[in-house]
Formats: C-alpha cells, sequence, structure tokens
C-alpha cells in the first residue's frame, strides 16, 4: 500500500509532468484564464491517463512492438471521445469555452508519455496508480495557474465575486494581462523556479 | 478569392498563430528548440505534415463525417461527426507513416535531416489542433490547404525564432532555479506577448 501512496504523491512535487518532464504543456496553458474550465480539464485528463495506462497495461504482452503507437492511439482515442461526449453531455458551456482543447487531450503527451514509458512494463493496478498520480501531477499545476489567473485577472473564482471590481462599485483594478494567453507561460515560469528553489536537485545544468 | 487564400494564410501565420496564440505544439516547442538545426528540421516536418493531412483530413470531414454528407449513400441523417477524433489521429499517423518511407526511399539526406521528428509530429497537438480547427470552422478545401501551408510556417516560424533566442542566452547568467525550463517557459511567454501585436490587424 505504502508504494502505491509513493507512486501517486511523487509525481506532483518531485516529478511533476509539466514542471520537470515537460509532458502536456499546451493545454495547460490555453484552459487556465478560468478555474472552472481547469477543474474540468483537470478531471478529464487525470481519468483518461489513468484508464488508458490501465488498458495499454492489461494488453502489454500481447501488442507486437512495431504497432504499438497506433494501438495505443486507439485507445486513447477512445477514451478521449467518451470523455469529450460525457462533458458535452454534463457541462455544455465548460465544453464551448474548452473548444478543441478536449479533442486534444489525445495528443497530450502525458497520456501518450505514461503508456510508453511506465505502462507497457508494469501490471495494470500500479499502472493506474501511475496514471493517477501524473494526472494529479498536472492538475495540480493547472489548479493554482487557473486559480491566480482569475482571482487576478477578473477578480473571481469559480464565477463568484472574491475582489469586487471597480466598474462595479468596488476597490480591485483588474490586470487583463492574467486573462490573455501569455501570462499562462509567464506564470508557469515562475511556478517551475518555485519548485526548484525548493527542490535544487531539479535545477537543469547547461 | 485570391484575397480571401491570402489574408487566411496571413492570418494562419501571424494572428493565429499555432504555437504562441493557441499553445499548440508546446511540448516539442520547448523540447526541441534548443538549437537551430534542429528547430528547422522540425519545422520543415511540421509544414509538410500540415500541408498534407489537412486537406486529406478536410475531405474525409466534409464527405463523410459531416452531418447529411452521406447522401447519397441514402443515409442523410447519420452524423458520424463524433468519430472525427479517431479518424483524423487515424489518418495523421498513417500519413507520417507512409511520409517517412516515400521520404526514405526517394530522398534520403531529408530523411536522415528530419531523423526522430517524424514519428514524434504524431503526437504534435498543433497538426491535430490544425484539423479540429478546420473542422470547427467548416473550412472548404482549398481553405484547409492554404490553411495547413499557414498554420505550419506560423509553428515553423515561432519554433525557428525561439531556438535562436535559446542559442543567444547560453551567454547569459540565468538564475540556478530558471535556467533551462523556466527562463524558455518566460521567453516564450514575452515572444506570445509580441505577437500580439499582430491580433488587431483586420484583414
Amino acid at each position: 500500500m505504502n508504494k502505491y501512496y509513493k507512486q501517486l504523491i511523487d509525481p506532483i512535487f518531485n516529478n511533476n509532468p509539466i514542471a520537470l518532464q515537460i509532458l502536456g504543456i499546451c493545454s495547460a496553458l490555453a484552459v487556465t484564464s478560468k478555474l472552472q474550465t481547469a477543474i474540468v480539464m483537470a478531471l478529464a485528463v487525470s481519468l483518461v491517463t489513468a484508464f488508458s495506462n490501465f488498458s495499454v497495461s492489461l494488453i502489454r504482452k500481447h501488442i507486437p512492438a512495431s504497432i504499438r503507437i497506433l494501438v495505443e492511439m486507439t485507445i486513447i482515442a477512445s477514451l478521449v471521445i467518451i470523455a469529450d461526449q460525457v462533458i458535452k453531455a454534463y457541462a455544455f458551456d465548460v465544453s464551448k469555452q474548452l473548444s478543441v482543447y478536449t479533442g486534444l487531450i489525445i495528443t497530450n503527451c502525458i497520456v501518450m508519455g505514461r503508456a510508453e514509458a511506465y505502462a507497457l512494463q508494469n501490471p495494470p493496478v500500479a499502472s493506474f496508480i501511475d496514471g493517477l498520480g501524473n494526472g494529479m501531477g498536472y492538475s495540480f499545476i493547472l489548479l493554482v495557474v487557473g486559480f491566480i489567473r482569475e482571482l487576478i485577472g477578473s477578480g473571481k473564482l469559480l464565477g463568484y465575486t472574491i475582489l469586487p471590481l471597480n466598474t462595479d462599485g468596488g476597490w480591485y483594478n483588474p490586470n487583463g494581462l492574467f486573462l490573455l494567453a501569455p501570462s499562462a507561460f509567464l506564470l508557469i515560469g515562475l511556478i517551475i523556479w518555485t519548485m526548484r528553489t525548493l527542490k535544487p536537485e531539479q535545477i537543469e545544468e547547461d | 478569392m485570391l484575397e480571401h487564400y491570402l489574408s487566411l494564410f496571413v492570418k494562419s501565420i501571424f494572428i493565429e498563430n499555432m504555437a504562441l496564440a493557441f499553445f499548440l505544439g508546446m511540448c516539442t516547442f520547448l523540447a526541441v528548440s534548443k538549437r537551430i538545426e534542429t528547430a528547422v528540421g522540425l519545422g520543415v516536418a511540421v509544414v509538410v505534415v500540415q500541408a498534407i493531412t489537412l486537406p486529406v483530413n478536410n475531405l474525409i470531414y466534409q464527405n463523410i463525417l459531416k452531418k447529411g454528407a452521406l447522401e447519397w449513400a441514402g443515409l442523410g441523417n447519420v452524423d458520424l461527426t463524433f468519430l472525427g477524433l479517431i479518424t483524423y489521429i487515424g489518418v495523421i499517423a498513417a500519413m507520417v507513416q507512409i511520409l517517412e518511407m516515400i521520404l526514405d526511399k526517394f530522398v534520403p539526406s531529408l530523411y536522415n535531416a528530419l531523423g526522430i521528428f517524424l514519428p514524434l509530429i504524431t503526437v504534435n497537438c498543433a497538426i491535430l489542433g490544425g484539423s479540429l480547427f478546420m473542422v470547427e470552422r467548416d473550412y472548404n478545401f482549398g481553405e484547409s490547404v492554404v490553411f495547413g501551408i499557414g498554420s505550419g510556417a506560423g509553428f515553423a516560424l515561432a519554433i525557428i525564432a525561439l531556438a535562436g533566442i535559446r542559442s543567444k542566452m547560453k551567454y547569459s547568467n540565468v538564475p540556478a532555479g530558471l535556467r533551462g525550463l523556466g527562463i524558455t517557459f518566460i521567453t516564450a511567454g514575452l515572444m506570445a506577448i509580441a505577437f500580439m501585436l499582430f491580433s488587431g490587424i483586420q484583414l
């Protein structure tokens, strides 16, 4: 049990997919201007990663090495179609805001990367936990960025006003830059800086 | 008509830049931009693959998947758009594989230059993203050809520019925790702000 716990927690700080492995960055930047979309995306990616790892691991001994990418792609694409349809059915507004990025979970390198690097060599349960853990590492960055961007950019969290805007008679003057795309780059850069200052062994030498 | 294509082309390179405005293909964008030569190789590969897969996916979408597209087979009410994702990624994977074989056979020099980047392109979100945008905006065949080349060129431009900046950055003294990935993120952020200048242009 202890081993699984470590496997689940490790990717959040020690081996974060976004901050250290450079996996799955596209969507991390594009969907974080609001906390709500970030939460939906984080859930979708975590579940897809966990289940794709599980399924790939189940049939890992039967996949010929030469066509494994195609097999993995098919599994991942099917899972993403399910996720896409579920989001469309239960959260239509969010699915409109996510636009093409739900479909792009297929090419999210986290899913593919973990299937290749972990699930092909390990038993199903461990792979499931590994997928869930990496999904959580991804979610962690997504939620932090989404939280900061929505709070500073529009003074709200999940649509509720936290800092009353001066246009509505409050005191807070929102910083529009945080709603725009480039702020996500800067924020993730700063998060990486913080994480590496806390954990100096992650610093790159080049 | 020509004007329409030209403005779509310029728009897909600068205003709607795949990498810096939509954040597509970020993994490769950040990981493969250490040296200018490799960035050029990847950029060329993306343009070629994008220019082939987008029109092919467009034909599939317009003639098979779109609602009412199967009218000729007597299946006018069938809406197969939910199969889109799996079809497009299949087409992309197949096209990359075919392109790899053709290049290996006929243009070995280019094949060796592209090396590992060709197979990597299958999982480059910019390619699949291009196809999904094509569907979302309902481009016709001609537009999809122009959009494919334009968006590929935009990605190539962005990655080569980033590689250029990173190669200059070797001479500067970056704080230890920011070295490598951190400073690359911030550089890309500043580049994205610069590219936002184009967004005010009306074509």
